[in-house]
């Protein structure tokens, strides 16, 4: 057993002078009184080992003893993941019976003693290496792998193999033995050091299918792939989360997994209340059915935030492995940023822009890096598509976090403040935002496939046309409406209609608040067939006038079943209205 | 603060700055309370022998060779019943007058909640005021913050809010508040139907600076002894939050830390996330409701303070003069109720969340409209619609001396867009349309209702407050 004693303490940072050598993130419990603090080594310096205590160091003296453990901060995985509610460090917060989180106290993250229906997937002689498929269970409504765990490195033949039947996560259910014959005893239940990417996958591959989130300002302008990677930044308030979490509900995935990182308590409480409710329209389930929750809320000791997200992530890569599209949310990466700066501060390291860490973008990059659609050594494709927001200081894109996520991330969703302020929900600015999907060839292709052939040359023209009522509406604000041409007041309301119609969508309506391709390519089709008419209206007035009619009626359709009955009134409500005007226009000489 | 349980003495100090004092000692716990030269203390940094200590009351003639007591434990407060009533300072020693309460010692700033043991708020508060009650509704559980400029009269406000919200218990944090203040919110709730149901930890702009660090934690404290062992409904007010900022500000300056946005230390998103995420709805029904005061400068949230409070509050209520009506509003703009879609809908009539949208939507057309109407332009017929509309909108359900239920706000909203407006106007859904429209009447009269404390609020000067005696709701 390996010791230390502490020297210093301030705040969360502690140095243990060590008695013996000690490793770069190892994981050292630090006794005080009756209980021991989990920290980790985060620096070294002669015998000095710098650590992160995860836990309040209240009460911690010089002299107490700290224990190293010989491990990095790893995950349990295995069955039963799935529904659980971990903090940061992957403690299950419901075997913890108190109210409050009394420091010291470790739960474990599997059930030991639930009982798991296995049925083998290989069989004796066979060959494995690391992420090869060994059996499997059903978990909720996911065929869950049992694989060679992904510590072990070359070719492994196998020896022997359970028979399909009932066991516990720690029950031998395969061996299998090295090419020296050395035997190695497979249970369900593997660790990792979630610092490190949990490959075991052959090779990379680029996304190609649209993640479909039911979010049209997604989906339709602005789409995400599979094994993609998109960031929202915007000041508080401005609708992150409410975003997300629409997202986390809609997504067309196979496993969820939120990393709730120094946000707040009562938004996890949402999830936890309402996801056990809500019906996952692909499996039949429950949504909590594909959820695992990471809480690491913002009054839980800062250091666990950055596991939390790693954490969260070896999880998604674990699914991954067996072939599944996970979706990884974690709001907000920000609070992970700040938390590294706590500690770099107190550590009095040389600091970079606004005090972070100097190699923050670097951390940043290598852990969206671990996002990604891959091809598996069994050649089945599994996915991780990680969204993450951004909390940027005072609203403003400049900063550090949201720089270095910007470099690192394919989609960008910046929210803005006015569009909050005036209750424009989602507060996605579709001018600023972008995704670099847009320019894939094989997400056009997809795309032209499911939507329509048009997709991609709509969207265009959609964006443009954004764009020009963008700066139409300034040069009214300059010169007044009777000093533009009416032509502008047109343009103007156009995309006024594009914004009311498409962009906004209320979060919290069960029928607008999710929109499926075949209705996003009825509303695409249709919004583009009135901003091509070229109206002829008399003066600015009438234009503000017809348009608010017709946005009015587009509200009710957004907010009717898909080709119900009261979806088709409010149809051709609008299509009355359109005719009206071309009558009138065929009457207006040009 | 006085030294009860001696423990070891030392008397060699060798360093001061204006905020902490080092010595050396062995055998102190972090974050142990002291006593240096008879001023509070509490370790902040060890490193081998060195104990820093943050002397709160500031060093100011302590010596080098000053007695220094350690007390063995982080601060304190002792909880019972007997709290009720009464009024302490930053320390938790009476300020009335009276013998000190017996109870239960607990350490003050202690662990977070397990989530999994939280209930979702459920509780809409109801405070009569449009602002809060008809946009952003609050809801028992939830922690929100007043954004107001220092010439507002935010804290007749919260002490209005308070008294309104059918609490079983109001506790006032007030850090750094004006003595004519402190001596308003005494007389004030001195009047309520049950004495017990007013305690205040209190710091006084007389009193030290650094002491404010421990009032939020000190009114928690109890707060969580009322919510969790008693089942209460505790509404905890902090006013000014701005304050403990800058008493944070001071801290971490004299112990040479790096600074980031606006001076403010590294760390004040998570010290503030410590206080606000104490906030709580318990399955048991006991639950802690924090309305906070936040000044900020010019309305600017872009700085730190108010930007990290923002970051972690569920919304923020935000005071502004309107110039039109010559009254203080709740600005349907920048404030927010993060909590209000548990409640709206739901717990009130069915058409409130698309009455207050479309509401708020035309408000900011006229705001739209004015901007032409100052550079000079011409407005049409919709501008002056929304015109008209706005001011009626501010001075019957804006203003803060409204006090209405919610159902009447809402049918004044309808009043309102039927008088200026047509159905197709609104964007509202027809199903509603048809339910309300016909029925909408205009309402009548200037202002619907004069209470007492409407006058107090209309009149922000501080000389009458104290006369007042509120009604309870
Ligand atoms: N799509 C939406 N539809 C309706 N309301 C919305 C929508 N998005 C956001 N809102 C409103 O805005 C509020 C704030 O949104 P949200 O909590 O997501 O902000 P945020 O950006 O995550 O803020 P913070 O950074 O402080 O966490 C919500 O409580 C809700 O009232
Ligand atoms: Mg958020």
């Amino acid at each position: 057993m390996r010791t230390g004693k502490v020297k210093a303490i301030v705040s969360n940072l502690v140095i243990v002078s060590a008695d013996e050598t000690v490793m770069q993130n190892e994981i050292c419990m630090i006794r005080l009184g009756q209980i021991f603090l989990k920290a980790e080594v985060i620096k070294v310096v002669g015998k000095d080992a710098y650590v992160q205590a995860f836990e309040s160091t209240r009460g911690l003296k010089v002299g107490d003893e700290a224990v190293f453990q010989g491990h990095l901060l790893e995950a349990d995985l295995g069955p039963g993941i799935l529904t659980k509610k971990y903090d940061g460090l992957q403690n299950d917060l419901d075997k913890i019976e108190t109210i409050f989180l009394t420091r010291g106290t470790y739960t474990d993250a599997l059930d030991k003693d639930s009982e798991w229906d296995f049925t083998p997937i290989t069989k004796i002689a066979e060959t494995v290496r690391a992420g090869s498929w060994i059996g499997e269970v059903k978990e909720k409504n996911i065929p869950h792998k049992i694989m060679v765990p992904f510590l072990l490195e070359g070719e492994y033949t196998v020896k022997k193999v359970a028979e399909k039947g009932r066991y516990k996560i720690t029950d031998t259910v395969a061996v299998i033995a090295d090419k020296d014959g050395n035997e190695t005893a497979v249970t369900m239940v593997q660790k990792w050091p979630v610092i490190r990417p949990l490959k075991g996958y052959k090779e990379k591959v680029r996304p190609y299918k649209l993640l479909e989130t039911g979010i049209r300002i997604i989906d339709m302008m602005n789409p995400l792939a599979e094994g993609g990677t998109g960031f929202i930044p915007g000041p508080f308030g401005s609708g992150k989360t409410v975003l997300q979490h629409a997202i986390a509900r809609q997504a067309k995935a196979d496993v969820v997994v939120m990393i709730a990182c120094g946000e707040r308590a009562n938004e996890i409480v949402e999830i936890f209340t309402e996801f056990p409710q809500l019906d996952d329209p692909q499996t039949g389930g429950k949504l909590i059915d594909r959820t695992v929750i990471i809480a690491n809320t913002s009054n839980m000791p800062v250091a666990s935030r950055e596991a939390s997200v790693y954490t969260g992530m070896t999880i998604a890569e674990y699914y991954r492995a067996m072939g599944l599209k996970v979706l990884v949310l974690a709001d907000s990466t920000s609070r992970w940023a700040q938390a590294l700066r706590e500690m770099s501060n107190r550590m009095e390291e040389l600091p970079g822009p606004d005090a972070f860490p100097m190699d923050l973008p670097a951390v940043v990059s290598g852990f969206y890096a671990r996002a990604g659609q891959v091809k598996l050594v069994n050649d089945a494709e599994g996915s991780i598509t990680f969204i993450g927001t951004v909390s940027p200081a005072g609203g403003n894109l400049k900063e550090p976090v949201t720089e270095a996520t910007k470099k690192a991330a394919h989609s960008f969703y910046a929210l803005s403040q006015q569009r909050a302020d005036s209750k424009r929900y989602p507060a996605i600015d579709a001018i600023e935002s972008y995704s670099k999907f847009l320019d894939y060839p094989e997400l056009i292709g997809y795309m032209q496939q499911t939507i329509s052939q048009n997709w991609k040359a709509e969207v265009v023209k959609m964006k443009d046309r954004l764009f020009k009522g963008h700066e139409a509406m300034e040069q009214i604000n300059i010169l007044g409406d009777d000093n533009v041409p009416l032509d502008y007041h047109e343009k103007f309301w156009k995309s006024e209609l594009i914004d009311f119609v498409i962009l906004q969508q209320d979060a919290f309506d069960a029928v607008d608040g999710f929109t499926a391709l075949d209705r996003l390519k009825y509303m695409q089709e249709k919004v583009a067939e009135i901003c091509e008419t070229s109206f002829r209206f008399s003066d600015y007035e009438e234009i503000g006038g017809y348009f608010r009619a017709i946005i009015n009626i587009w509200k009710q359709i957004n907010y009717s079943l898909f080709q119900s009955e009261e979806f088709k009134g409010f149809n051709r409500q609008l299509d009355e209205l359109l005719n009206q005007r071309k009558k009138t226009n065929e009457s207006v000489p040009v | 603060m006085k030294a009860s349980l001696f423990k070891k003495i030392h008397t060699k100090v060798i360093h001061l700055t204006k905020a902490t004092c080092t010595l050396e000692a062995t055998g102190v716990g972090y974050e142990e309370m002291a006593i240096v030269d008879g001023k509070a203390a509490q370790v902040v940094k060890i490193a081998g022998k060195q104990v820093t200590l943050q002397v709160f009351e500031g060093t100011e003639g302590i010596r080098t060779d000053a007695e220094v007591v350690f007390l063995g434990t982080a601060p304190t407060l002792k909880v019972s019943e007997e709290l009720g009533g009464r009024f302490f300072d930053a320390y938790g020693d009476p300020i009335d007058g009276k013998y000190a309460p017996a109870g239960k010692a607990v350490e003050t700033g202690g662990p977070a909640l397990n989530p999994v043991r939280r209930k979702q708020p459920f509780d809409m508060i109801k405070t009569g005021i449009a602002g809060i009650d008809l946009n952003n509704t609050l809801v028992a559980g939830q922690k929100i913050p007043f954004f107001a400029d220092s010439d507002q009269p935010y804290n007749a406000v919260i002490a209005l809010v308070a008294l309104r919200a059918n609490a079983d218990r109001i506790i006032l944090g007030g850090i750094g508040l004006s003595n004519d203040d402190y001596l308003y919110f005494r007389s004030l709730f001195a009047n309520t139907d049950r004495p017990e149901k007013i305690i205040g930890f209190i710091n006084t702009t007389e009193s030290p600076a650094v002491e404010r660090l421990l009032i939020p934690d000190m009114a928690l404290a109890a707060a969580e002894y009322f919510a969790i062992e008693k089942n209460e409904k505790v509404l905890v007010l902090l006013t000014d939050m701005t304050l403990y900022c800058d008493a944070l500000s001071i801290v971490s300056n004299r112990m040479d830390q790096i600074p980031s946005k606006d001076s403010m230390p590294g760390s004040l998103y998570s010290d503030l996330a410590k206080i606000y995420e104490k906030s709580l709805q318990l399955p048991s029904g006991g639950s802690i409701t924090i309305i906070s005061v936040t000044t900020i400068s010019e309305g600017d949230i872009t700085h730190a303070i108010p930007d990290n409070t923002g970051y972690i509050t569920e919304g923020q209520l935000f005071l502004r003069r309107d110039t039109e009506i010559g009254k203080v509003i709740i600005d349907p703009f920048r404030s927010l109720s993060r909590l209000k879609q548990l409640v709206i809908g739901k717990k009130t009539r069915e058409d409130h969340p698309q009455v207050m949208n479309a509401a708020i939507r035309l408000y900011a057309d006229a705001a739209n409209a004015k901007t032409k109407l100052e550079n000079g332009f011409d407005l049409s017929d919709y501008d002056k619609r929304t015109l008209a509309f706005a001011k009626q909108y501010a001075q019957k359900l804006l203003a803060i001396d409204v006090n209405i239920d919610i159902t009447r706000m809402l049918d004044i909203s309808w009043g309102l867009f039927r008088k200026h407006f047509q159905p197709e106007e609104l964007g509202i859904r027809e199903k509603y349309i048809e339910a309300y429209w016909e029925k909408a009447t205009e309402p009548e009269g200037e202002d619907d209702v004069l209470t007492d404390e409407n006058v107090m609020l209309a009149d922000t000067s501080f000389k009458q407050r104290n006369k007042i005696a509120p009604k309870w709701q």
